[in-house]
């Protein structure tokens, strides 16, 4: 998706406005810009997104800094019967900042660094698949109208009625009995590209419909038609004309649909679904520690804190999003 | 209405259909083998071909989804290594649990009812009066405390919260049982106290989403001129607010709480996960984990059903409430 360019892309074209008497000439990207960072929210839900972000991307340094691996065992650290960590709040010490999993003996701070990385990866993956299905199918049916609407249409308002949980719980199993045997181990990463499959096939017809009716406004606008008059082609009025005037929507449910990947990646997981246990991930710890919610409940705090934070930010940085790009809904 | 009625009904015909065919292909046409997906563990190859067989499966894919069909609408015989004769809404036959699918099926849906029903009720009754609350007392702090709590409770994982109240209430406090099901019928208290974590759990999320669009739509709906012209006319604060603006807002929340609610039936599959309840949901995630094709099948068709069947009742409701709809 050639989303960043078209953002910058405003900015640099109006930036050499000649400044006469204290007036000065702002582009809408600069305004949305200085909203948004006069936001207290947007600044700190910002600031926080960009350190775990910083933080999964560089889990294999923290890693060596902390001299702990994701799939180190502390089987020591665990009493024999029950294989429960010794110590506080699930084996809290300098050694071990957020404690270690009870049966396995794992450190809990490093898998989660990595957890970090895997959901992040899955979830900012699917958004930007799932925009550019929804933007392309969006403009498409929305410009060109009649029956290719229709169609479009009638998909969308189909997958609207589809059970998303349920589906992609479903899917799963008959797609990796396509390409593997019933009794085959099956790769991580031949998962981790299913959950992206399943997020973008149920994900885009939001964005497709939210396109299409902003496009069916647009269409009749002068600029377009002066495009048409002037011989433009398709594509060219489509992605060159029509698009840059989609940005700021685009970008705001783009900026929403990733906590609902987070979210959507790590229930799958929960069940058993998505990403199983060797690989680090919330979801699967959080189904782990299910079990061990009696014996140690520490365990189960970390991952899901740590996903409530992830996903509260996203949301509180989508909505000051939407405030910034559009000053007249005022909420 | 009746025209609006008929359109309605072959559009949902039309989507059912649709349904029907795409997890019709998900299951028999997309793996490589669909028998050896659906008895993994306890059949040997001469089983195997013998359902393969009396299943029908070298036949065209056509022929195979009418037979599927007619299972479901007249019955059919699915042949010896199935289990027989199969009754009229058949849907297969599960190896692993060795009894018909409707059979399980049969057991688990009065249990996600159960979960359901109730929770609904309390989610409404809790997210839209709180957040009509809060729109009438704009600014104050009821109003900001009931912004943070529809915050948090809107990225607040359900299995996370569930662990909470298990922990809190069954494993600290010790004031419920650990959660189960037993029959309303056989004892009402009991259907109680086992269930009322998960529809804590559900409500508590819930409502968080619905009294913040309860919170928005009631905003909107006072800033209209009928509100003012209401309140102009010398009507009661309270009449004004609760017949003429309650009426206008509730209406969009009618058609979500709707697809919520058809939703939930589905399968409260991380609810029931996390309780350890054995409804349609942890029975679906038990089939996709045990490999059992013809119950995941049939789980995912009973979803769609219960999804489209509300929207269409959703549909209806909204045509009763706001006549507008009808004429469109």
């Amino acid at each position: 998706m050639s989303l960043s360019p078209e953002i910058v892309e405003p900015v640099q074209a109006t930036d050499p406005v000649p400044v006469e008497r204290g007036v000065v000439g702002r582009s809408p990207g600069q305004l949305a810009w200085r909203r948004l960072r006069r936001d207290r929210t947007a600044v700190i839900s910002g600031c926080t997104l960009l350190v775990l972000v910083l933080v999964a991307l560089a889990a294999p340094l923290i890693e060596a800094l902390y001299g702990v691996g994701p799939h180190d065992e502390f089987k020591h650290l665990l009493t024999r019967r029950g294989s429960i960590p010794l110590g506080y709040a699930g084996g809290v010490s300098a050694d071990h900042w957020f404690g270690i999993e009870p049966g396995t003996g794992r450190d809990i701070f490093i898998r989660m660094v990595y957890g970090l990385r895997t959901s992040l990866f899955i979830a900012l993956a699917s958004a930007l698949v799932t925009a550019a299905i929804g933007v392309t199918a969006g403009i498409v049916a929305g410009y060109l109208g009649g029956w290719v609407d229709a169609v479009i249409s009638w998909i969308t308002d189909f997958a609207l009625a589809l059970p998303f949980l349920i589906f992609a719980l479903a899917v799963m199993r008959p797609v990796e009995l396509r390409f593997y045997g019933p009794r085959e181990e099956v790769p991580t990463w031949f998962r981790v590209a299913v959950l992206i499959a399943i997020f973008a096939a149920f994900g885009w017809t939001s964005t497709a419909r939210l396109v299409r009716g902003q496009v069916i406004s647009l269409r009749e606008r002068e600029f377009v038609e002066a495009a048409r008059a002037s011989g433009a082609g398709l594509g060219h009025i489509l992605f060159r004309q029509l698009l840059p005037n989609l940005w700021a929507p685009i970008l705001v449910s783009f900026s929403l649909a990733v906590p609902a990947y987070v979210t959507g990646e790590a229930a799958l997981s929960f069940l058993g679904i998505g990403i199983v246990d060797p690989t680090p991930d919330f979801g699967a710890m959080i189904f782990r520690s299910i079990a061990y919610l009696q014996t140690d409940p520490a365990y189960v705090f970390f991952p899901g804190v740590t996903i409530f934070a992830l996903v509260l930010a996203f949301n509180l940085f989508g909505d000051a999003l939407r405030d910034a790009l559009d000053p007249k809904s005022s909420r | 209405m009746i025209r609006f009625l008929i359109k309605r009904l072959l559009s949902v015909s039309l989507t059912l259909f649709a349904v029907s065919v795409v997890s019709f292909l998900m299951f028999f046409a997309l793996p490589k083998d669909p028998v050896a997906g659906m008895c993994p563990k306890n059949c040997n190859a001469e089983r195997l071909e013998r359902v393969r067989q009396e299943l029908g499966l070298r036949d065209p894919k056509v022929e195979q989804y009418a037979a599927y069909m007619k299972g479901i609408f007249v019955g059919r015989d699915l042949g010896s290594a199935q289990g027989g004769k199969c009754e009229a809404p058949c849907l297969g036959y599960s190896y692993v649990n060795s009894e018909a699918v409707t059979d399980t099926l049969g057991r688990v849906l009065p249990v996600t009812l159960s979960i359901v029903i109730p929770a609904a009720i309390l989610w409404l009754l809790l997210g839209v009066g709180l957040g009509m609350l809060s729109a009438l007392r704009r600014g104050t702090l009821l109003d900001r405390l009931a912004i943070g709590f529809s915050l948090t409770g809107a990225s607040m994982q359900l299995y996370f919260v569930g662990a909470l109240l298990l922990l809190i209430f069954t494993y600290q406090l010790k004031l419920v049982p650990v959660p189960h099901y037993t029959s309303i019928l056989d004892n009402p208290l009991d259907w109680a106290s086992g269930l009322v974590l998960a529809w804590m759990a559900l409500a508590f999320l819930f409502s968080a989403i619905y009294a913040r669009l309860a919170r928005a739509q009631m905003l909107e709906t006072l800033s209209e001129d009928f509100v003012r012209t209401a309140r102009a006319k010398g009507l009661a604060k309270r009449t004004v607010y609760g017949r003429h603006a309650l009426r206008a807002a509730i209406t969009p929340l009618v058609t979500i709480a709707g697809l919520d609610v058809g939703a939930a039936l589905g399968g409260t599959v991380i609810t029931e996960t996390t309780f350890g309840i054995q409804g349609l949901g942890r029975t679906a995630v038990y089939a996709v984990r045990g490999g059992d094709l013809p119950m995941i099948m049939a789980t995912v068709l009973i979803a769609a059903v219960f999804v489209v069947v509300a929207n269409f009742v959703v549909d209806l409701l909204y045509a009763a409430i706001d006549p507008r709809v009808r004429l469109s």
